[in-house]
């Protein structure tokens, strides 16, 4: 066997050592010390930190609230999406261009953002409060903040596939004598679920690591508001490295499924429709 | 692939809804981006400009505002060359050449994405911190990196590690290797070949990569918090800086520092949109998320 196949180009050799050596020493080699460190703490010593209360609680925040922001951005960035592709209307480009913003945007400059337009006395904040309803250093600024993330990255993978959907089969459809929510419901939203699926996927595994944008309208308070990688940046600065660790690694796995769980939503979806 | 460029708009009713429903999902979606997307943007700049625009003005006199935005294009100017350097080999090597392990190495690169920001910054400080497997030698040496510059530049190289070579990948893979062959037929050398026939092809791929590596770079904010310490005037950039001045309450401050940061990420967009708009040929097909 060939471990490479000929080629009349040069500086492969250069290309793939130059490629490989900075891979290891910027991501691999890190990544190398957070795998022996956790070695080092063994299953027994990840499985005592990760049932302790706290981070048991922020664990649960964390994913709690990313599962439900990234459901929200499924529903709104199909909306969204179908909206952009579908209608025309003025202002449309823009508006397109607008979806990448939380791409664009400092996760700081959006936390503080947020918190300031969700705090009691001020824009948002002011008009909920005589509803009683908090929404900055709750719960639900940490979801408002996840929701705002997460947005593009749903609305990005379902656009394409509404801009490829053959027309045709909704005129079949309607030929067919069925109504216009028919053909939506069951012809149109079938070949989107795969990319909805996978949307969903990339929003929830973005959500759930997100720290910058959280930390400042979620009020941090351990077991009400406190997410996971904040309680990893609290261990870290008591020096608390094993802990720090050991809750990364926790993390970790999770992406690493989801990853792979994205992985075989797309391998599914290309066997069914033929792309993605 | 292909992709259906002429979207009928005006298509008979039956494939389209009824001009009422269609009103209302397009006012709930601008309802909806309003409320999340374009109202923040906004607030910082009337919160930024509250006091006027000579106090706005003023607050990029201290020094310690000056020092963060030093520190930030430092670590921008540091962190992206070599980033951009990175992709172009990476991808020569890998859309160019079929070698064993190929989708191992794609997968790899890929990994900075999915690993979350304050992960990304402990596993530097696991490696070069007081107590990481280079800490004591490092001590040693009078070497320093977590809490330094170095830390700051590793971390924001960690989180933008894959921009470049993920768009420059998938685009030289569509554009084949004929260009260089012939090039190399007619006896140019391999260098000459990239220069003359690879790198005019991707070209606006490469700026459109660059340009979404920048404005990461500089607006990174959990990675670099974990490694930076927190030092004013010293490795405080720019994101942190907000973070400050916002924790202590001095939020004109905080919002005027926010403001830059926010037309960075407008005119990043903006040249982005240009971008694909005029160039989309000359960009990956593929979609990006």
């Amino acid at each position: 066997m060939r471990l490479r196949q000929p080629s009349a180009l040069p500086g492969f050799g250069l290309a793939l050592g130059y490629t490989l050596v900075y891979l290891g020493l910027i991501v691999l080699l890190p990544l190398a010390a957070l795998v022996m460190q956790a070695a080092g703490l063994g299953p027994r010593g990840i499985w005592a930190v990760a049932t302790e209360p706290r981070t048991l609680a922020a664990l649960r925040i964390s994913f709690g609230l990313a599962l439900a922001a990234a459901l929200l951005d499924c529903v709104f960035g199909l909306l969204i999406a179908w909206v952009l592709t579908r209608y025309e209307f003025p202002g449309r480009r823009l508006i397109d261009a607008a979806v990448d913003l939380p791409f664009a945007l400092p996760t700081a400059v959006a936390g503080i953002a947020l918190a300031t337009l969700y705090a009691p006395n001020e824009w948002i904040g002011a008009l909920l409060a005589p509803f009683g309803v908090k929404v900055a250093f709750t719960p639900a600024g940490i979801f408002v903040a996840l929701v705002f993330v997460a947005l593009p990255f749903t609305v990005r993978t379902v656009q394409p596939l509404i801009v490829e959907i053959d027309r045709s089969i909704e005129e079949a459809s309607a030929t067919l004598g069925a109504s216009r929510h028919q053909t939506v419901a069951r012809v149109v939203l079938p070949l989107l679920v795969p990319a909805m699926l996978t949307g969903f996927a990339l929003a929830f595994a973005r959500a759930v690591s997100e720290y910058g944008s959280v930390i400042f309208i979620a009020g941090n308070l351990p077991y009400v508001s406190e997410i996971a990688p904040v309680l990893i940046v609290i261990k870290l600065e008591e020096y608390n490295y094993a802990g720090a660790t050991a809750i990364a690694v926790i993390m970790l796995a999770l992406a690493f499924c989801i990853l792979l769980a994205i992985n075989l939503l797309q391998a599914w979806s290309r066997r069914r429709f033929g792309h993605v | 692939m292909s992709k259906v460029l002429v979207r009928p708009r005006n298509a008979s009713s039956a494939t389209t809804e009824r001009p009422a429903v269609r009103v209302l999902l397009i006012a709930l979606a601008l309802v909806f981006l309003a409320l999340f997307l374009i109202l923040p943007v906004v607030l910082v700049f009337a919160e930024a400009l509250r006091k006027g625009v000579a106090v706005y003005f003023a607050t990029f006199h201290d020094p310690d505002a000056l020092a963060a935005i030093r520190l930030t294009v430092t670590v921008v100017a540091i962190a992206v060359p070599l980033n951009m350097l990175f992709g172009i080999a990476a991808s020569w090597a890998i859309a160019k050449f079929e070698f064993v392990g190929k989708n191992l190495l794609v997968t790899l690169i890929d990994l900075p994405f999915s690993i979350s920001p304050v992960v990304s910054g402990l596993i530097y400080v696991l490696l070069f911190g007081a107590q990481g497997w280079f800490g004591p030698w490092l001590k040693q040496h009078g070497i320093e990196i977590i809490f330094a510059l170095p830390g700051i530049v590793l971390a924001t190289m960690f989180v933008t590690f894959p921009f470049v070579a993920r768009e420059l990948i998938p685009l030289m893979e569509q554009q084949g290797n004929a260009d260089e062959e012939a090039a190399l037929t007619l006896g140019a050398s391999g260098l000459r070949a990239f220069l003359t026939a690879t790198l005019p092809n991707i070209r606006w791929g490469l700026l459109y990569g660059v340009l979404l590596c920048n404005a990461r770079a500089m607006g990174e904010f959990g990675a670099v918090a974990v490694v930076s310490g927190h030092v004013r005037g010293f490795t405080t950039t720019m994101p942190l800086q907000v973070e400050i001045l916002y924790n202590e309450y001095n939020f004109v401050a905080a919002f005027a520092m926010a403001s830059l940061l926010t037309l960075l990420a407008l005119v990043t967009l903006a040249a982005k949109t240009l971008l694909e708009m005029h160039y989309g040929e000359a960009l990956a097909r593929a979609p990006r998320v």
